[in-house]
C-alpha cells in the first residue's frame, strides 16, 4: 500500500500492521479483500467507505471478534493470531454503545478494571478521571436508561478509555446522534484524542466526518482499500474515479490521451475538445478528467486562453445560503455542477435558469484519473 | 368566607363535568369496557373468593353460611396426613423448580447461542411436553418408572425422586421458552463489550447474560413452581402411598365430601403462592434498585 507522507502518520513506527488480510464469510462473501495498511502511534485513523464495503469487519478483526481468513494483524510488531479479544490491549466503542443496562454508569466504567483485578482505590480514581474526561462527572450513580443517547455514548467512551488501551476502535460512533450534536462530538473526539494520546481508529461512511476528524483516511470499496492518505491529499489528489466521486462532489469527463510532451499531456475530451494538462504517471489510453465544483468559474464572456472552458446553459440553481450550486448543461446534454460562493449580499439570483454562460477552470486544478 | 362564595363554583364544576364528551382514549368511561372488566374479575376471582369465604363457614356442608369460625383451619393443621401431603408438595415444587430453572436456562442459551446439527428438531421437541396431553404424560411416566425399576421404598425426601423428575420434565420447557423469548432481544454487542473489556467467556456469562436473563428466570421459575404445586394428573400416576401430594390428598378427601377443611387447606395454599409471588416480585424490584444505588 502507498505510504503517505501526510500529516502525522509517517515518522512513528506502526502500532498496527494489517498484512494482506482477507475475510471470507461462509466461503462465499469476501467482506475484506487483501488489505494491507499501517496505522501509526498517536494517529486518528479513519476507515471510510460506503455501506457493506467491509469497514466493520476490518475493525472487528483488529478487536479480535473476527479471525482473518488470510493474512495477519500485528500489534507493535507482534502477531495477534490466536489472541482473544479480552487479551488484546485494544478497546472498542460499539455502534450501539453496548452500555450494560443493569449497571450504573460508575459500574459500567469500572467493569473493565474490576475484571482484570485492579484494586478498589485505583479503580475509583481512574473511573472518576475517565468520567471527568468525557464530561460525565457526577453521573456515576445514574442508570443507563436515565441517560440521553449522547451521554450513553460518553459512557461507552469512558469505559474503553479507562482501560488505557494502546488503540481505541470506534464503529460509526456518531451515526445515532443528531446533526448538531454530531458536529460537537467530532471536535470533542479530536480534542479527546489529543488529551489522552491514544491511537484512534474510527469507522465511518460519512466523508465529511472522516475529513474533519482523521489525520489519515483509508477509503474502502467492496472489501479493498483504494487509497490511504491525509484528508487534503485525498480531496485534492484522489487516485481513482471511486475515491474522487466518494470524497466530496466531482465533475467527471471521460477522455483519451493523444499526446505526451515533457510534463504536459494532451487529452481529447468529449465536449471540451483537446485540452492540455499537467502530466501524471501512467496516463495513457482512456482516462477520467475530473474537477471539483468549487474550482469552476462562471463568466458571461469567454474566459480566454489558459483555462479549460465550455459554453453551456444554466439548468438548475440550488441556493444553500453561503453557497449556490449551479448546474450547467452543455451542448451534449451533460450537466456539470459548479459551486459558487455567495459573497455579496443579495436576494435576487444573478445567475438564472436559462442563462448562457462560460464555465471554465484552471488546468492545474484538473485531475487525471487512470484508476 | 361567606356561604355564597363556596357555593358558586360547585354548579360550574358539575356542569362542566357532565358536558365533557367521552374522549377517544377515555376507555375507562365506556360501558362495554367496564362490563368486560367486571366479567374478567368475576371469572377470575368469584370461585376463589367463594372458596376462601366458605373456609370460615361454621358448617359441615359448604352450601349455607352458618357463621364465622377458625375451626377448620385448626382441623386442617391437626390433620397429619394433610400436613404431610403439604410438605411433600412444597418440597417437590422447590426442588423441581430449582432444577427446571437451571436446565431450562441452559437449554435456552444453547438454542439461542449455537448453531448445531439437530437444532431445529430439538427446538420442536422442547415444545412437546407443553402440547402433549397431561394424561399421556402421566401414563408415560408411570410406564417409564415401572420399566426402569425405580425404587419405591426410599426414605423421605428421596422417595419423592420420581415425582420431582416427572415435574422437571414438564416444567423446564416452560422456563426454556420464557428465557428464550427474553434472549431474542439480547444485543450481542453487550457480550462483545464485556469480552472487549477483559472478561472471559464465563465472566461474560455471569456478568452480562445472567443479569439480562434474570426477569425471564424469575418468571419461568414462578411458572414452574405453580405448575408443580398444583399438578394433579401426572403426580397421581407417579405417586405411591407414601408420597401423596397436596392435590392428590385433596382429591381423596373430596371423594367423600367437600368439607370446609379442604377449603381451609386450599386457602393456605393460595396464601403461600401469593406470598411467594410477591416475594419474587419484590426481590426483582430490589435488585433493580440496588443497581441504582451503587456507585
Ligand atoms: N457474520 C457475517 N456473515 C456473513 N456475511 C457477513 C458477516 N458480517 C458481514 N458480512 C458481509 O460482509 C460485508 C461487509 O460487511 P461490513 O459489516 O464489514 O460492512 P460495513 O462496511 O461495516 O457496512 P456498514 O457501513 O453498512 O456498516 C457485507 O456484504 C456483509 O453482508
Ligand atoms: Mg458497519
Amino acid at each position: 500500500m502507498t505510504e503517505s507522507a501526510g500529516i502525522g502518520g509517517a515518522g512513528g513506527k506502526p502500532i498496527i500492521s494489517i498484512r494482506e488480510v482477507s475475510k471470507i464469510f461462509g466461503g462465499a462473501v469476501t467482506a475484506v479483500d487483501d488489505v494491507s495498511l499501517d496505522i501509526h502511534e498517536g494517529e486518528f485513523f479513519a476507515l471510510l467507505g460506503p455501506s457493506g464495503c467491509g469497514k466493520t469487519t476490518l475493525l472487528r478483526m483488529l478487536a479480535g471478534f473476527e479471525i482473518p481468513s488470510l493474512g495477519q494483524v500485528l500489534l507493535d510488531g507482534q502477531s495477534l493470531d490466536g489472541v482473544p479479544p479480552n487479551k488484546r490491549p485494544i478497546n472498542m466503542v460499539f455502534q450501539s454503545y453496548a452500555v450494560f443496562p443493569h449497571m450504573s454508569v460508575f459500574d459500567n466504567v469500572a467493569y473493565g478494571l474490576k475484571i482484570t483485578g485492579v484494586d478498589k482505590a485505583e479503580t475509583m480514581a481512574r473511573v472518576d478521571e475517565a468520567l471527568e474526561l468525557v464530561k460525565l462527572g457526577g453521573f456515576g450513580g445514574r442508570r443507563p436508561d436515565q441517560l440521553s443517547g449522547g451521554q450513553r455514548q460518553r459512557v461507552a467512551l469512558a469505559r474503553a478509555l479507562v482501560k488505557r488501551p494502546r488503540v481505541l476502535l470506534l464503529d460509526e460512533p456518531l451515526s445515532a446522534l443528531d446533526a448538531k450534536l454530531r458536529e460537537a462530538m467530532q471536535l470533542e473526539l479530536v480534542r479527546l484524542r489529543e488529551t489522552v494520546g491514544i491511537t484512534f481508529v474510527i469507522v465511518t461512511h460519512d466523508q465529511a466526518e472522516a475529513l474533519s476528524m482523521a489525520n489519515r483516511i483509508a477509503v474502502m470499496e467492496s472489501g479493498k482499500v483504494r487509497q490511504v492518505a491525509g484528508p487534503a491529499e485525498l480531496y485534492e489528489y484522489p487516485n481513482c474515479r471511486f475515491v474522487a466521486d466518494f470524497i466530496g462532489k466531482m465533475n467527471l469527463f471521460e477522455g483519451r490521451v493523444t499526446g505526451l510532451a515533457g510534463n504536459q499531456i494532451t487529452v481529447q475530451v468529449e465536449g471540451l475538445g483537446e485540452v492540455t494538462l499537467p502530466a501524471v504517471e501512467q496516463a495513457e489510453g482512456e482516462v477520467g478528467i475530473a474537477v471539483r465544483p468549487e474550482k469552476l468559474r462562471l463568466d458571461r464572456e469567454d474566459p480566454g486562453a489558459g483555462r479549460i472552458a465550455f459554453r453551456g446553459r444554466v439548468s438548475e440553481v440550488a441556493y444553500y445560503g453561503d453557497t449556490s450550486n449551479i448546474f450547467i448543461t452543455d451542448a451534449a446534454g451533460r450537466a456539470v455542477s459548479a459551486n459558487i460562493q455567495n459573497e455579496a449580499r443579495r436576494t435576487d439570483s444573478h445567475v438564472a435558469v436559462g442563462d448562457d454562460l462560460w464555465c471554465s477552470w484552471d488546468p492545474q486544478d484538473t485531475l487525471v484519473l487512470t484508476g | 368566607m361567606s356561604v355564597a362564595d363556596e357555593a358558586t363554583p360547585a354548579p360550574v364544576l358539575r356542569r362542566r363535568w357532565r358536558r365533557e364528551a367521552i374522549g377517544p382514549l377515555d376507555y375507562s368511561r365506556r360501558l362495554w369496557l367496564r362490563l368486560t372488566f367486571l366479567a374478567a374479575l368475576v371469572f377470575l376471582y368469584a370461585p376463589i373468593i367463594t372458596l376462601i369465604v366458605f373456609s370460615f363457614n361454621d358448617s359441615r356442608r359448604n352450601i349455607v353460611w352458618r357463621g364465622f369460625t377458625f375451626k377448620y383451619y385448626e382441623k386442617a393443621l391437626g390433620n397429619e396426613s394433610l400436613i404431610e401431603a403439604f410438605t411433600n408438595s412444597l418440597t417437590i415444587a422447590l426442588l423441581s423448580t430449582a432444577a427446571s430453572v437451571v436446565l431450562g436456562a441452559m437449554v435456552a442459551v444453547l438454542l439461542w447461542r449455537f448453531r448445531f446439527p439437530g437444532k431445529a428438531p430439538l427446538e420442536g421437541a422442547m415444545a412437546l411436553p407443553i402440547v402433549i396431553p397431561e394424561i399421556c404424560m402421566g401414563v408415560a411416566m408411570l410406564a417409564f418408572f415401572a420399566r426402569v425399576g425405580w425404587p419405591s421404598d426410599l426414605i423421605w425426601p428421596f422417595n419423592l425422586g420420581s415425582i420431582i423428575i416427572a415435574h422437571i420434565s414438564f416444567s423446564f420447557p416452560f422456563v426454556a421458552m420464557v428465557v428464550r423469548a427474553r434472549l431474542a432481544n439480547f444485543n450481542r454487542e453487550l457480550e462483545e463489550a464485556a469480552k472487549d473489556l477483559g472478561a472471559s467467556e464465563w465472566e461474560t456469562f455471569r456478568d452480562v447474560l445472567i443479569p439480562f436473563m434474570r426477569p425471564g428466570l424469575v418468571a419461568g421459575g414462578l411458572l414452574a413452581f405453580t405448575l408443580s404445586l398444583d399438578d394433579f394428573v401426572i403426580t397421581f400416576f407417579t405417586s405411591g402411598p407414601d408420597t401423596v401430594t397436596f392435590p392428590v390428598k385433596v382429591y381423596s378427601m373430596v371423594r367423600f365430601s367437600v368439607t370446609p377443611e379442604v377449603n381451609a387447606a386450599s386457602t393456605v395454599l393460595i396464601v403461600i403462592t401469593l406470598v411467594l409471588t410477591a416475594l419474587a416480585m419484590w426481590l426483582q424490584n430490589r435488585s433493580g434498585q440496588k443497581a441504582e444505588e451503587l456507585g
